[in-house]
């Protein structure tokens, strides 16, 4: 096989992972929405929580696209 | 014909200030857009605070608000000693925010846009934890990598996982930014690249092109939401590794 067209195909296979990120961020967000109806008067002080799950969550999903530009840009 | 979604972030020379051994020193675009964010920065934050009155008009009070905005970040993720990173996290905060809102302005630059920009904040942020935590507690700072009350069995693993996690955070920290806008902006272009594919084709086109037309308009909201959102998440992971830092006990 073409190096190139495999790398494009292992950059195309890196970007699965991000679709776990997506679960993860979605998680993130439905369980915060599902408590803060629940109390609505706590929710503004786990809003920092909140973004900090996100953040972390999103990393991963980062290092699988950084392999993916990795593999399409080196 | 469809222009070329990555060519907007495209590098140009203005002019050249000097050479550095072989290498050129040159004021590019991007240079361009960096000193107009810091500008309106400035511009805006000394005219807000030019006529301190007790009673904030609407001016001083957006220039308030933004001051709140950040402190109240930084106090409840880094405790009240935190505040005295204020000036770097505002400093960063209002970078961020403002670059990422100027790259939405059609034919704009986005700095934040480039890697280079991004590393750079990340790495001063990093550098700065690492200096700022040996400076104030020594070795002691070093303790912030072994958790208290971890069986002794798996501590070597956990030291490592947390060793490896401290290394891998400029990494994170400044590729978030970075892909968010560069996936932002070229998901823009690509479809008012439909935009202007369907406007050629004729008067069936035209009225197929209100679509990805709606889209694009629809995208430019989203956009504007991430790019706070981003400079947001950008100062709070500022602000939780500058807590290691300050309080490397947990």
């Amino acid at each position: 096989m073409d190096p190139q067209a495999a790398k494009y195909i292992g950059a195309g296979i890196a970007c699965i992972g991000m679709g776990g990120a997506g679960v993860g961020v979605g998680t993130i967000f439905g369980y915060y929405l599902a408590a803060a109806l629940r109390n609505p008067s706590a929710a503004q002080g786990q809003f920092g929580n909140l973004i900090f799950g996100f953040a972390v969550t999103e990393a991963l999903g980062i290092f699988s696209l950084l392999i993916a530009l990795l593999l399409m840009f080196t | 014909m469809a222009a070329d979604p990555i060519h907007q972030f495209q590098i140009t020379k203005l002019f050249t200030v000097g050479h550095i051994g072989g290498q050129e020193i040159a004021f590019t675009n991007s240079s361009l857009f960096m000193v107009i964010v810091v500008g309106i920065i400035g511009t805006l934050l000394i005219g807000m605070t030019a006529s301190r009155s007790l009673v904030p008009g609407r001016l001083q009070s957006m220039a308030e608000l933004s001051y709140e905005f950040v402190a109240t970040t930084i106090r409840s993720t880094a405790g009240t000693e935190g505040m005295r990173f204020f000036p770097l996290v505002f400093s960063i905060f209002m970078f961020v925010l403002v670059a990422n809102m100027i790259g939405l302005i059609p034919y704009a630059f986005t700095v934040t846009s480039h890697i280079i920009i991004t590393v750079s904040l990340a790495l001063l942020v990093f550098l700065t934890v690492i200096v700022y935590g040996f400076w104030k507690n020594g070795l002691h700072f070093l303790k912030s990598f072994v958790p208290s009350g971890i069986p002794i069995y798996i501590l070597p693993f956990v030291v490592f996982i947390e060793v490896f996690s401290f290394f891998v955070q400029p990494v994170s920290h400044s590729v978030r930014l970075f892909a968010n806008m560069l996936a932002g902006h070229i998901t823009l272009k690509v479809f008012a690249g439909f935009v202007v594919l369907l406007g050629a084709a004729g008067w069936l086109g035209w009225l197929g092109a209100v679509l990805p037309l709606g889209m694009t308009v629809a995208l430019t909201a989203l956009e504007l939401l991430v790019a706070f959102l981003q400079a947001y998440v950008f100062a709070i992971l500022t602000c939780i590794y500058l807590s290691r830092a300050i309080h490397p006990g947990h």
